[in-house]
């Protein structure tokens, strides 16, 4: 008997019974829907948080102050970090692609008659694009001698744009911050909200030396914290450890003592949350595999029933010169089938279950943008994992209906 | 060399503490071209020795030799296989498929075969149900037919496979008189025309009679072997007297 007999005569046989067939494969459909859903959608999440960690800039080392120890008084957090230890990290670290300074502040934005508060207003450097992986949507980034002199320039977010100019072109315009004037001199491409639902858009970039004479009426040269962009993901720890290096140099600090800065890597956090994401797909696809298993054991309550009830069936076809295998080879297809047929469109309806629930996530989040992701690998796995399901619980009611004796199965009524 | 030759088969059920002995020393040997009648009462162990001869029981003891292959040491599979090929098999209560055309039910034996292709198997079936008269009813379902019909599909399934013997357990059991004769020809008929040997367990005296030797058992043993009806039932009947 050739597989393709086989399985003609396993599809015939499952035929006759339509309505138990298809609720048992039923139960495989389940099984297969949900592990490929889960899956997809915690691919989603996980694409979703890389998607976010890109946007904060790639590979980006964040350098902060740190408090210092004199004379055994641990003083409270004094900025000594300065835009100084950016040029050189920059100069000097062979691991580090571009840098940063950054210094935090505050105020209100207000253009002719209408007036706007910003999640962030900060004052940074001539790189910060290449370190923040952003781009201009308008008009241009300030320069190295606007950083030099100083100058009123500011560069502004999407939202910004909105909300002040509306549908105005905003370059080249005068906007006030604490009563000063300031040239924006360009737009930032937008980008969105991050993971917690904050505006990304909703900010002003000027240059740091702006913010800290202008806006603080500060001479000296600090700045709250440092972005670093490594040369590439691979060489992150290596442009770590020369940071490190090179500010304790600098800083004078001897070995042994408590350094005054902190190098934090943004890797550690997407880290942690790959391994959360990990983590929660694992468990969802936990629970959705023992619904397969369930489907399973569905399965071999119906060959089980099968087999018991076409025992008449096996009887006839025994006489008539099958051999043991040959019925073992029967049932089992059968079971197989069924599995298959289950697996089959279980990922069909997954599939498109993944997709309806990002669709629907979007819909309820708007800006967030999780991407949809149809995972080809979790729909091979669950396929073969159907077809496994298929052989393991099939194999023993297939395995009965062949050692049965032809004469009592015969007699069988 | 006989085609079927029987020496000295025993075949005993374990039954725990008692050991039933449904066939003692049980020595015949059947030529090609026979046609053999089984008769005799119930537990005469007729049925067993038809299972036996049909290889799907094994003697507990003896030597059955089909063809010149020795049957009682070969494993299930390969008796599998000897059913497949030489043997053809109709029930009482026919053993057709349910839900099964008549031209399937037919080529079911053919399935079991190697290196056939299903054109093959589909033109041998139409040509076996056409020799038993049923050309016209390829397609019925086995629900669709009658119980002479039925038994006709039975025929034309145990001779798909070109068998060298044809063996009926009752086969006129579930029919009418009318029918049973019809189907009696027919057994009588390949028998004669085919040289095929026909072996038939059966109650039934006119089909007893129909056949050129009878072979009479009881309580496991042979009691008469002879072409003779009158002496068959008399045997079968002293027995009873005693």
């Amino acid at each position: 008997m050739t597989i393709w007999d086989t399985f003609r005569v396993a599809i015939r046989s499952l035929m006759k019974n339509k309505m138990r067939a298809s609720l048992t494969v039923l139960g495989v459909v389940i099984g297969i829907a949900a592990v490929t859903t889960m899956v997809s959608i915690g691919q989603s999440a996980s694409a979703l948080v890389q998607n976010q960690f890109m946007a904060l800039g790639t590979n980006v080392i964040v350098v902060f102050p740190e408090s210092q120890q004199r004379g055994g008084v641990r003083q409270a957090l004094t900025v000594t970090l300065t835009a100084a230890d950016s040029q050189e990290i920059a100069a000097q670290c062979d691991a580090v692609l571009a840098t940063t300074p950054l210094v935090g502040a505050a105020g209100q934005l207000i253009y002719g008659n209408t007036n706007w508060n910003v999640n962030e207003l900060s004052g940074v450097g001539s790189d910060y694009l290449i370190v923040r992986n952003w781009d201009m949507a308008a008009g241009d980034f300030f320069t190295e001698d606007d950083i030099k002199s100083g100058a009123k320039v500011c560069v502004i977010g999407h939202t910004v744009v909105t909300k002040l100019f509306q549908t105005g072109n905003p370059i080249n315009q005068i906007i006030r911050i604490r009563n000063i004037p300031f040239r924006v001199v360009g737009v930032l491409e937008k980008k969105g909200v991050d993971m917690v639902g904050n505006d990304r858009d909703n900010l002003v970039l000027m240059p740091y030396t702006t913010v800290r004479k202008r806006l603080q009426g500060s001479n000296f040269d600090n700045v709250n914290a440092i972005f670093v962009s490594a040369v590439s993901p691979a060489r992150m720890t290596e442009a770590t450890k020369q940071i490190e290096q090179l500010l304790l140099e600098r800083h004078g600090i001897e070995p042994g003592k408590t350094p005054d800065f902190r190098v934090q890597d943004t890797t550690e956090i997407a880290a942690t949350l790959g391994i959360i994401t990990g983590v929660l797909t694992l468990m969802l696809s936990t629970i959705a595999g023992i619904s397969l298993l369930v489907g399973g054991v569905g399965i071999m309550n119906i060959m089980l029933v099968s087999v018991t009830e076409r025992t008449k069936e096996i009887g006839i076809r025994m006489a008539i010169g099958a051999s043991g295998n040959d019925i073992l080879r029967q049932f089992l297809v059968e079971a197989i089938v069924l599995s298959l047929m289950g697996g089959l469109i279980g990922i069909l309806l997954g599939s498109s279950a993944s997709v309806g629930a990002t669709l629907l996530i979007n819909y309820f989040n708007p800006g967030q943008d999780w991407p949809i992701v149809i995972s080809l690998p979790a729909a091979a796995v669950a396929l073969a994992f159907a077809g496994f399901v298929g052989v393991f619980f099939g194999y023993y009611p297939a395995r009965r209906a062949s050692r049965m004796d032809p004469i009592e199965a015969l007699r069988y009524e | 060399m006989a085609l079927i030759e029987l020496r000295e088969v025993r075949r005993s059920y374990d039954l725990g503490e008692i050991q039933v002995h449904a066939l003692r020393e049980v020595t015949l040997n059947i030529e090609r071209g026979e046609y053999v009648a089984l008769i005799g009462p119930s537990g005469s162990g007729k049925s067993t020795l038809m299972n036996t001869l049909g290889c799907l029981d094994r003697p507990t003891g003896g030597s059955y030799l089909l063809d010149g292959q020795e049957i009682v040491s070969m494993s299930r599979d390969q008796r599998a296989k000897i059913r497949n090929q030489q043997l053809g098999f109709v029930f009482q209560n026919f053993n057709l498929l349910n839900r099964t055309t008549a031209v399937e039910n037919v080529e079911l034996p053919l399935l079991y075969r190697q290196g056939m292709t299903s054109r093959q198997r589909r033109r041998i079936a139409i040509e076996m149900l056409e020799k038993v008269g049923l050309g016209e009813r390829l397609d019925h379902y086995s629900s669709q037919l009658s119980g002479g019909q039925q038994q006709r599909v039975a025929i034309a399934r145990a001779l798909a496979t070109s068998p060298s013997i044809l063996m009926g357990d009752e086969p006129t059991g579930n029919l009418d008189s009318k029918t049973s004769r019809e189907v009696i020809a027919l057994f009588r008929e390949l028998n004669e025309t085919q040289n095929l040997t026909v072996i038939l367990v059966t109650h039934d005296p006119a089909v007893a009679k129909n056949a050129r030797r009878k072979i009479v058992l009881r309580d496991g043993e042979v009691v008469a072997d002879t072409p003779d009806i009158d002496i068959a039932m008399g045997a079968l009947h002293r027995e009873d007297d005693e």
